[in-house]
């Protein structure tokens, strides 16, 4: 919070008034002290060599680092294979050219590979969000003997990761002739433990008032969990989507296994395959294109919604 | 009330109890069953059953398999190739997790303190983290090229040539911590940052009206306050970078040589170029009982004896 000079004392009183507890009588020298925290101050004469020096320092050194790698992505990907090979690189390319994108479309079914990874990403993350909603609601919500224990075996399935059940999972998968589908790459990770834990605890928190008043007009589970706990869990909810869009996107272990075929691959697996065939020096800037195809998506994402993904992927860490 | 009413009665509230409760579990199956049923065949099922084929002497696609006990344990253990595995993945895992904590604590303490733009770098920060991890090595493979990359273009600058990172074993390793911890760091920075803005001000202004030093601050009352954060974080970040690395391994070191973690060696053994499906489920069974055992560990011990406010 800060507090500028110019308020009157008289508002500063008022606020101290609301919460009590945590803002208790303050001197003249402790005020002095909170405002000193206010961020303009960070600019102060006493303060502006700490700020550069231990602040923004430290901040550029590790932007560059972090951005630097993707920028040099971004730029490679518009360089003709001459300004790739060449021993003076220019940060921007003195010649850019579209043709590394057209490049991996010659070599690999691009866009059959994008639109594969949109429809795992949309069909998978779409059923797991609302397994997840109605699992977590019948765990809070629909009272049965024994689903404790129930829950308790979904978070065990929390600690598994999938690289455990690959084995066993390509063969069931195969044995269903899942192999090289779509549906044989979405079909194993669509039973939901990380989701159904994050919504159980939060409808757990929701009050039990607003489901009595529902109750007492009729309602059922039903119109209770779509007209009442859906809707006021819309940002846990989006959490979750989020989160199981990003790792649905990225994935690569199991569409690697399962899949044999370009036309069936998503774009991990076919941005792999370009790598093994593209092993020339010049082609780095096809190899570039093809990393900016499957990360722009993710970073307009994130960069549009960060909120939530950031809220999901560090859940358990904030008691 | 006559006894036979009595009973009747009471039969009655146990058959309402019970079709109240048939009800409930009907829509509670309704409710939950598909994803029960998903978990159960695509998580339990494959746990149990890798368990089977640890048993076996058993190719992937053969017909034949012959039960060979707990000697692909027993292989794992104490052959050669088995001790690697626990070798590179012990080296690998402690140098992603300290690498990317160090770095990750750092970046928090420096985006703890009040500057603007503060939240755009701790976006920018957090961002690699939902990067496709073949997209960001693909990045990277391009940077460490030892002839054309833009690592040796620097390394070159300061007079230095590029090490082998492709060739050396050693150096491979080193190279997908590296990019495993680029990935990663935004990551555990967020979380410090959480954990430090949950330290009460006053106890930092109080050490402070002691003239405690900055370092003084950090080590005796920032640290400890900290504590919960750092085996959150300690525990999550062994386990992620026990099963997370699969990409960065598979895209930058296709063959394993110096790189196959736990995790990668269970995929070369089973769909790699030995087709050892047997042997491929022990380590997968093993690692299962790892995490399960760091898991454990963590609710018994870590949860007690750590400081929270």
């Amino acid at each position: 919070m800060s507090l500028t000079r110019s308020r009157p004392p008289k508002d500063d009183a008022q606020r101290r008034g609301i919460a009590p507890e945590k803002k208790p009588k303050l001197t003249k020298a402790e005020r002095k002290q909170m405002r000193r925290g206010g961020w303009l101050d960070a600019f102060s004469r006493q303060n502006l060599a700490d700020t550069l020096l231990t602040g923004y320092l430290p901040i550029i050194v590790a932007l560059i680092v972090i951005v630097l790698p993707l920028a040099w992505m971004v730029s490679s990907s518009f360089k003709p294979p001459s300004e790739i090979v060449t021993l003076n690189p220019t940060l921007l390319p003195q010649d850019p050219t579209a043709g590394n994108y057209s490049s991996v479309v010659d070599r690999v079914p691009l866009l059959t590979m994008f639109g594969n990874s949109i429809y795992v990403t949309v069909v998978g993350s779409s059923i797991k969000v609302l397994l997840a909603v109605t699992t977590a609601y019948a765990l809070v919500f629909i009272k049965v003997p024994g689903r404790n224990f129930i829950f308790l075996g979904i978070l065990v399935a929390l600690m598994v990761p999938p690289e455990v059940s690959m084995l066993p999972n390509y063969l069931t998968i195969t044995g269903l002739g899942g192999r090289d589908t779509l549906w044989g790459i979405i079909l194993p990770g669509l039973g939901t433990a990380f989701g159904t834990f994050l919504l159980r605890q939060h409808f757990m928190a929701l009050p039990k008032e607003m489901f009595e008043a529902a109750e007492l007009d009729g309602a059922g589970h039903f119109r209770k969990l779509f007209q009442i706990a859906a809707p006021v869990s819309i940002p846990a909810i989006a959490t979750v989507g989020l989160v199981t869009v990003v790792n649905e996107w990225n994935s690569f272990l199991w569409p690697l296994v399962i899949t044999g075929s370009a036309e069936k691959m998503t774009l991990p697996v076919g941005l792999n395959l370009l790598q093994s065939v593209e092993t020339q020096a010049g082609s780095y800037g096809i190899l570039m294109a093809g990393a900016v195809i499957v990360i722009a998506p993710m970073l307009v994402i994130f960069a549009a919604l960060q909120k939530y993904i950031v809220a999901g992927l560090t859940q358990g860490s904030v008691k | 009330m006559s006894p036979a009413v009595q009973t009747e009665l009471e039969r009655k509230r146990v058959r309402a109890h019970r079709r109240r409760q048939s009800k409930n579990w009907s829509l509670f199956l309704l409710f939950a069953g598909p994803n029960i049923l998903l978990i159960l065949a695509f998580i339990y099922y494959p746990l149990f059953s890798n368990m089977y084929y640890s048993t076996l002497d058993w190719r992937l696609g053969s017909s034949t398999a012959t039960q060979i006990g707990l000697e692909n344990y027993v292989a794992f253990f104490t052959s050669d190739s088995g001790l690697e595995v626990w070798r590179v993945t012990g080296i690998f895992t402690a140098g992603a997790v300290l690498g990317s904590m160090i770095l990750g604590l750092l970046i928090a303490l420096v985006l703890n303190k009040k500057i603007p733009g503060k939240t755009a770098a701790r976006t920018a920060v957090f961002s690699p983290y939902v990067l496709s991890g073949v997209g960001v090595a693909m990045v990277w493979n391009f940077i460490f090229d030892p002839t054309r990359g833009g690592l040796s273009h620097i390394l070159g600058f300061f007079g230095i040539s590029s090490p082998e990172w492709y060739l050396n074993e050693d150096w491979s390793l080193f190279m997908v911590i590296i990019v495993y911890v680029w990935k990663n760091l935004g990551y555990c920075a967020v979380v410090f940052l959480a954990g430090l803005q949950s330290i009460p001000k006053d106890l930092i202004e109080a050490a402070t009206i002691d003239r405690a030093g900055p370092i003084r601050r950090f080590v005796s009352v920032t640290l400890p306050l900290l504590t919960p954060t750092v085996f959150f974080l300690l525990v999550t970040n062994i386990l992620f970078s026990m099963t997370n690395a699969f990409d960065i391994l598979r895209t930058m070191t296709p063959t394993g040589h110096g790189t196959n973690t736990i995790i990668f060696e269970i995929y070369l053994q089973s769909f790699g170029a030995y087709q050892r499906a047997g042997y491929s489920a022990a380590i997968a069974v093993v690692l299962f009982f790892t995490l399960f055992f760091i898991t454990a560990v963590q609710l018994r011990f870590v949860e007690r004896k750590v400081h929270y406010s």
